[in-house]
């Protein structure tokens, strides 16, 4: 186990500086900070004070080294809209995200498994056609429309939920419901799939044959094995949590990562796109990484040696 | 012989119970079309996908006009009213123009961006994952780690950063959405060719002297292709989500061009006085996306010779 994770931490070490190369390069063709934070009317002299006092003077490989080296030090530079350390403006937006996505997840994974098991139970009756349609339409549905409609409906004309902003609980009511909608109905059908293979094995049979509650064979017997296919899905939906957010963050006026990344790509603001990206990619692999474990645990017949 | 028995008739009564596996020509479109009326969600799915894809091939050409005449006295024109005329039926933007017309218009863009991306990631992610299966060793390796780069990040913020550097046409949307999805189509071909290669007649292939591009162009991706396209379908449905997602943010299609997705972002701001601006664009996105993922479901079903099997005798025996 220990030597398997040291590998799949050295993989996705490779792809992490794959990716952060690519945004680093990237984020410099967008243009010249100096053109957004100096006044039109700046004169050569200021701009090129401004770019030498930011090291935007220097050769990009010159650059490119010395933020590779600021980051062993976890220096990721100062960032231009804030005048504070990038880093501590990512870490400051990064718990809004994860808390989004800490209270999506749990309730994704719990409505699409409840929901899926019920469904494959008796395939074809009233309850799984009904939940086949609502996952689809769950599936099918663009997220910012969903959260536009939501916010018309409930915070304009029946004043229940406030439009937008971070405070009490209510406010964090219809985010989450929008971030919750496409994972779910896409988990509920894979569930629902995996579930009525598992249901029809043969020790489902002799279970029902010792007389066991049809509760106990669906949560307890099928639902152990048509589990496996629905973690390695479940894992995928984690990135899509992640563009949800950027979507729901910019419609609600969340203080999280995605809607910070918005902003800074707008403002050029290099260093924070940099750390941003950085942070949101270490913690996606970070939950691949739980997710091949959980599979261990969930599966005894996969052992990483 | 000919006379006495009128073929056509009693088929079109009663369908055979098994129909020939390899039928040719007419028989097999008619045989296709046969198993779509046997399904009928993924039958009006096919209708109303060819209704989207005829109004994007002709829609712009008949309607421009009226999608773009600024009509004051039709302001926010509340929909379901026919007094207008039956371009207002869905009602109007903020300018007067004829909501019904402007979505089918921008039909065209939606329809254009999602399907050549699809088509450009299917091809470059088929081939690639073609080489990746059939060549294990680096090449194999590089290419996977590539895909594992670029699927463990969430594909809006890469597009973000890529539209904003390379400012945000149609071809360069296409582009970014295409590179998004190649890894989907790279994954999944490799891991069919994996397994494919390693049966009996991709060997007597070899064993024939058949050369690489042959045992895999020739032998190999026929098998791979009721796969593809099947995940062709769904990838057309989700890369048209994200389109309209990049839209909304305002970093994808320019104004003046026009999507779905930019009539949603569009009509946010009257969101309270007309609620129809950003209703209607998005129940087209919804629409579409559901009938591609109806009409999938049925293409799976149709092209696994089992469940195929299944489906003719069960459709069959009714």
């Amino acid at each position: 186990m220990g030597s398997f994770i040291c590998k799949r931490s050295f993989q996705s070490l490779i792809s992490l500086i794959v990716l952060v190369m690519l945004v680093f390069f990237l984020a410099r063709l967008t243009g010249s900070p100096a053109d957004l934070y100096l006044p039109q009317d700046a004169s050569a002299a200021v701009r090129h004070d401004f770019n030498e006092q930011m090291g935007f003077n220097d050769p990009l490989y010159v650059q490119f080294v010395g933020f590779m080296v600021g980051l062993l030090h976890l220096d990721m530079g100062q960032s231009l809209q804030f005048s504070r350390p990038a880093l501590d403006v990512v870490l400051q937006a990064f718990p809004t995200t994860l808390m989004l996505a800490a209270v999506t997840m749990p309730l994704v994974l719990l409505i699409s498994i409840v929901t899926g098991s019920l469904a494959a139970y008796k395939p074809g009756g009233i309850f799984d056609r009904l939940a086949s349609f609502i996952s689809l339409l769950g599936a099918a549905t663009p997220n910012f429309w969903v959260a536009i409609v939501g916010v018309l409906v409930f915070a304009v004309t029946l004043r229940l939920l406030p439009t937008s902003g971070t405070g009490t609980p209510l406010h964090w009511v219809l985010p989450v419901a929008v971030l919750t909608l496409r994972p779910t109905g896409v988990l509920v059908q894979v569930v629902r799939t995996s579930m009525m293979t598992a249901l029809s094995a043969a020790y489902i049979k002799t279970a029902r044959a010792k007389g066991v509650s049809s509760r106990a064979i669906v949560f307890v017997h099928a639902l152990r094995n048509g589990l496996l296919p629905v973690i390695t899905v479940a894992s995928d939906q984690a990135a899509g949590i992640v563009n949800g957010a950027v979507i729901v963050e910019t419609v609600f006026g969340f203080p999280g990562i995605g809607k910070l990344m918005i902003d800074s790509v707008l403002l050029r603001d290099f260093t924070v796109i940099q750390a941003a990206v950085l942070v949101t990619a270490l913690a996606v692999f970070v939950i691949n990484i739980l997710v091949d474990i959980t599979y261990a645990l969930v599966d005894p017949r996969i052992r990483y040696n | 012989m000919h006379s006495s028995t009128p073929a056509s008739g009693i088929t079109e009564m009663a369908p055979p119970l098994i129909v020939p596996v390899k039928s040719s020509g007419r028989g097999a479109a008619r045989n296709a079309l046969w198993l779509l009326w046997q399904d009928k969600s993924a039958f009006v799915s096919a209708i109303l996908l060819a209704l989207v894809l005829g109004a994007a091939i002709i829609g712009p050409w008949l309607l421009a006009d009226q999608a773009r005449a600024v009509n004051l006295m039709a302001r926010n024109a509340a929909p379901f009213s026919l007094s207008k005329g039956w371009l207002f039926f869905l009602g109007a933007d903020a300018l007067g123009r004829s909501l019904l017309a402007r979505i089918i218009v921008a039909s065209q863009n939606t329809i254009v961006i999602a399907g050549s991306a699809v088509l450009l990631s299917m091809h470059v992610g088929g081939v690639l994952g073609l080489i990746a299966g059939y060549k294990e060793g680096w090449i194999g390796a590089i290419l996977l780690r590539m895909a594992d780069a670029i699927m463990s990040f969430p594909s809006m913020l890469l597009a973000v950063i890529v539209l904003f550097v390379f400012s945000p046409g149609i071809e360069n949307v296409i582009f970014v959405l295409a590179v998004s999805r190649i890894p989907i189509f790279l994954r999944t071909v490799r891991a069919e060719v994996l397994e494919i290669k390693e049966r009996m007649f991709v060997t007597a292939a070899r064993a024939m002297g058949a050369k690489t591009e042959r045992v895999l162009f020739r032998h190999i991706a026929p098998m791979v292709m009721p796969t593809v396209i099947n995940l062709a379908a769904l990838e057309v449905a989700f890369v048209m989500l994200v389109e309209s997602g990049l839209s909304f943010l305002g970093i994808g299609i320019q104004p003046p061009e026009v999507t779905w997705g930019l009539m949603v972002a569009d009509g946010r701001n009257y969101l309270g006085s007309a609620w129809w601006l950003s209703f209607w664009p998005g129940v087209a996105i919804m629409m579409v996306t559901i009938a591609l993922n109806l009409l999938s479901n049925w293409l799976r079903l149709v092209t696994d010779p089992v469940e195929r099997w299944r489906f003719q005798t069960v459709a069959g025996a009714k």
